[in-house]
């Protein structure tokens, strides 16, 4: 089967500092990949290129044959690649509902443009209605976005990267800040609601990583440093030194 | 959820203002023809603001409106007043439709001083232009409106009934348009331009769409307030004419189409008792009532400033 | 070539003029992101300060040599006076509020003072030309020129280079410096950000001041001066870019020279021209020349 999202050595540097160094990533579709590294590895960085707000200094990134390379942020939407934030990006001053509601209707207004979707401009009010439901976010629907708990930021964050139809979805962090037991619940909710989209999701939780993840890719200095099933990852040598931070073994 | 009254106010008022027409004495039909000319204007402020930005050249539109409107009357001998204000919108929004191209891409502080730096660029122009009258600019007269001829003494009144009807025609659109996806597209963008971008809407295309709105409202009440005065000048795109129509919409605030017309309504009322009792304190009252204002009735800023509520 | 020489030396006394006005704006906007629309004012109230305090001089009989140090009385007078009391008095009251509304509110600054200029002074000119006709003339060419704009050249290099001194190489004015870099992580190392505010209104009110005393002698100090002088200086501190001094500085030279050209070519394009070259510059560089880069947000 084809790869869904390929990146080819991909390189970024911001004056003396290597954010990515000769990526190169070749992910299957529907599959499901853990991105772990320290703060500052490159992670978001690399999120940050496939989706378009960096242009790689060289390299090239394909979605599906498409090249995606330096191309903004919106055009890389419409050619199914869909993120959520380390810091969710949300219309503080509108209600969740009214957040859902111009998510849902900007891919009714594009409805066959790019977002190949069913959707009328009739449908969006109960469409708008099923996200909320199937989010769990339905209790929330009349509060300001910018006053929600921490948890629930982030479900509506991933709620309307899923609303434009991604067949690549990457998540920035989904679960930090986030308390202990409802990491579960948020990840449960977002992969349940993700099936058959393709996801990548950096995590720096290793309870998470293993439970969700089929595969796992170790950032570390701009590079990738393993690369395999989560378990074999996790027990690396150099993965263990420089990602989960433990002394030599 | 609850019903819309504002159609239903919008047509109320205007059928109170209609009804009034043969009764209203002289000045007051002048007064209330400046207010509800000036609200236009401000209702495209308003169209920008909430996409959360503040144009400090408004003035530009005012004034283009008006001398397109007279100098089809002086150069082009078009003497019918509706004729006027139609090529008065064609030209401002042809303008906008230019400018936009560039202004639609600042945000911030950065827009608020390329607007009123294209509206300077004209005032520049016309005060250096003798043929046009210079700082004291010309007279328009117009003689008949949508093919009928006006009857002397009766153009005032014809055509503050026009703006009435404008104003209905305007306000209800707007209103239309605010209540659908793309208004509240408009208040997405002044939130989170980032994330509208990347749920695959162009930001760009928005905000050009309501800065062309707005140019075109703002020629449209500068040709209407150029009829109604008789007369144009370059003050009409001066920094400080644009001052005014963004104080009217902080006095007003944003919340609801009828608010510039009110707010127009009130600033109007006061000048004119100002400059009857107290003209070199006029200044003053505006700056002091404005200080009021941004510190004591932020509801009146509330669509403006707050990038956050304060609470549910 | 003596045209050109006379073009050329038009265009630095008018930068000069330009700078001082346009320094205090970018300063104060670099460290509290307000843009100062009653800095006009400020200009104004200089003006007259100066105005007023030399006639009284010279109406009493004393020398006219002395009125120099009478016009930097005056602006330091209007400097530390207004400076404080519109940055404790007001400003402080709204900041945090969004970038729009402070230049709401130092807009409304801008129409009290206004009025208040009139109530103070009346609405007729005041003119002082002794200390602009004191030290006469020297020639370009054949062309006369009054000594006093080599004055007002000198005094706008000497503030600029004291400005810049103070910023760049006193301990002071690397705290400034840092907090126009970044006022929460400057607040959190244990600068005083009110203080620093102060101190930088002060400075900022105390050059626009400057410029309106320098003028005074230069012009009919009447209402409404203020007004033109806004619009001029914004477009010279957005060319700039905002928050610097060296952009100020190099803002205020390209303006001047450009209005100075077309005052003697093509007039009635003076104005058009100096907004014209405002949207060019910010096309080629949206930030204006020497704009400090931005964080990432994501």
């Amino acid at each position: 089967m084809n790869p869904i999202l390929v990146a080819s050595g991909v390189y970024r540097s911001f004056g003396a500092v290597v954010a990515a160094a000769d990526l190169n990533v070749s992910v299957a579709p529907e599959s499901v990949v853990g991105l772990i590294g320290a703060n500052g590895a490159g992670k978001t960085t690399f999120i940050n290129m496939v989706t378009g707000y960096l242009k790689p200094s060289s390299g090239s990134i394909r979605c599906d044959g498409a090249e995606l390379t330096a191309l903004k942020p919106r055009r890389v939407t419409q050619l199914g690649v869909s993120r959520s934030f380390q810091i969710p990006q949300l219309f503080n001053t509108l209600s969740v509902r009214e957040n859902l509601l111009v998510a849902v209707g900007i891919v009714a207004a594009a409805a066959h443009a790019w977002a190949h979707s069913e959707l009328r401009p009739a449908h969006v009010g109960p469409a708008t209605d099923e996200m909320l439901e199937r989010f769990g976010l339905a209790a929330y629907r009349d509060r300001p976005a910018g006053l929600l708990p921490e948890g629930v930021r982030k479900l509506l964050d991933v709620a309307m990267a899923l609303v434009v139809r991604p067949r690549v979805l990457l998540l920035d962090e989904p679960t930090s800040g986030v308390s202990a037991d409802e990491k579960f619940t948020i990840m449960d909710l977002v992969m349940g609601a993700a099936r058959g989209v393709t996801v990548l999701f950096v995590e720096h939780d290793m309870d998470i990583v293993g439970r969700y993840a089929r595969r796992v890719l170790a950032f570390a200095d701009g590079r990738i440093i393993a690369d395999g099933e989560p378990a074999a990852v996790l027990a690396d040598a150099e993965v263990r030194r420089y990602v989960i931070g433990e002394a030599h073994a | 959820m609850s019903r819309d009254r504002t159609p239903l106010v919008l047509a109320a008022a205007c059928g109170c203002l209609l009804a009034a027409t043969p009764v209203a004495p002289q000045w007051l039909v002048f007064l209330l023809t400046l207010a509800l000319t000036k609200g236009l204007v401000v209702l495209g402020l308003l169209l920008l603001m909430r996409a959360g930005l503040v144009s400090f050249g408004q003035g530009l539109y005012f004034g283009l409106g008006a001398y397109a409107a007279a100098l089809l009357g002086a150069r082009g001998g078009v003497l019918d007043g509706l004729v006027m204000i139609v090529a008065a919108i064609v030209a401002a929004a042809a303008i906008a439709a230019a400018i936009g191209l560039l202004l639609a891409r600042y945000r911030e502080i950065f827009f608020a001083m390329l607007s009123l730096a294209f509206s300077m660029i004209l005032y520049g122009l016309l005060v250096k232009s003798s043929t046009l009258g210079s700082t004291d600019g010309f007279n328009l007269h117009a003689r008949s409106f949508a093919g009928f001829a006006l009857a002397d003494g009766v153009g005032g009144r014809v055509f503050y009934v026009a703006a009435v009807i404008a104003v209905l025609a305007a306000g209800l659109a707007v209103h239309r348009y605010l209540g659908s996806h793309y208004g509240r597209l408009a208040t997405a963008i002044r939130d989170n331009e980032l994330r509208v971008e990347y749920l695959g809407a162009s930001v760009f295309r928005v905000v050009y769409a309501n800065y062309v709105a707005a140019g075109a409202l703002g020629g449209l009440g500068g040709a209407l307030a150029a009829l109604a005065v008789g007369h144009v000048d370059p003050e009409t795109t001066y920094w400080t004419t644009s001052g005014e129509f963004v104080f009217i919409a902080v006095l007003g605030g944003t919340g609801n189409v009828a608010a510039p017309f009110l707010a127009a309504g009130v600033f109007e009322a006061v000048r004119t008792l100002a400059n009857q009792y107290a003209p070199n304190v006029w200044q003053m009252t505006l700056g002091i009532v404005m200080l009021l204002l941004i510190l004591f009735l932020p509801a009146g800023l509330w669509s403006l400033v707050t990038r956050r509520r304060a609470g549910v | 070539m003596t045209d050109l020489a006379a073009v050329l030396f038009d265009g630095v006394v008018y930068s000069s003029w330009l700078f001082l006005m346009a320094a205090g704006l970018t300063l104060i906007y670099g460290v509290m992101k307000i843009l100062n629309i009653a800095h006009g004012s400020l200009y104004a109230l200089g003006a007259y300060a100066g105005a007023s305090m030399v006639g009284a001089w010279l109406a009493g009989g004393h020398p006219a040599v002395a009125s120099y140090a009478l016009l930097a009385v005056a602006a330091l007078a209007v400097g530390l006076v207004m400076g404080p009391l519109l940055e404790r008095g007001l400003l402080r009251l709204v900041y945090g509020k969004d970038e729009v509304v402070l230049l709401l509110v130092t807009y409304a600054v801008f129409l009290i003072l206004e009025d208040a200029i009139k109530l103070v002074w009346g609405v007729e000119s005041l003119m002082v030309s002794e200390p602009y006709a004191l030290p006469g003339n020297f020639l370009i060419g054949e062309l006369a020129y009054p000594v006093y704009n080599l004055i007002l050249i000198g005094a706008a290099v000497a503030l600029g280079l004291a400005v810049a001194w103070g910023l760049y190489r006193t301990r002071s004015g690397k705290l400034l410096l840092a907090v126009i870099h970044d006022r929460e992580v400057s607040a959190a190392m244990g600068i005083n950000v009110d203080r620093t505010y102060l101190y930088t209104f002060t400075i900022g009110a105390t050059l626009a001041a400057a410029g309106g005393a320098l003028t005074a002698p230069t012009i009919a100090v009447s209402p409404g001066i203020g007004v033109e002088v806004i619009v001029l200086s914004f477009a010279v501190v957005v060319i700039g870019g905002l928050g610097s001094l060296g952009g100020a500085a190099l803002g205020a030279l390209m303006v001047g020279i450009v209005r100075s050209i077309m005052v003697r070519y093509w007039p009635e394009a003076e104005l058009f021209t100096i907004y014209l070259v405002m949207a060019l510059v910010l096309i080629a560089r949206p930030k204006g020349l020497f704009a400090a880069p931005e964080a990432r947000k994501i």
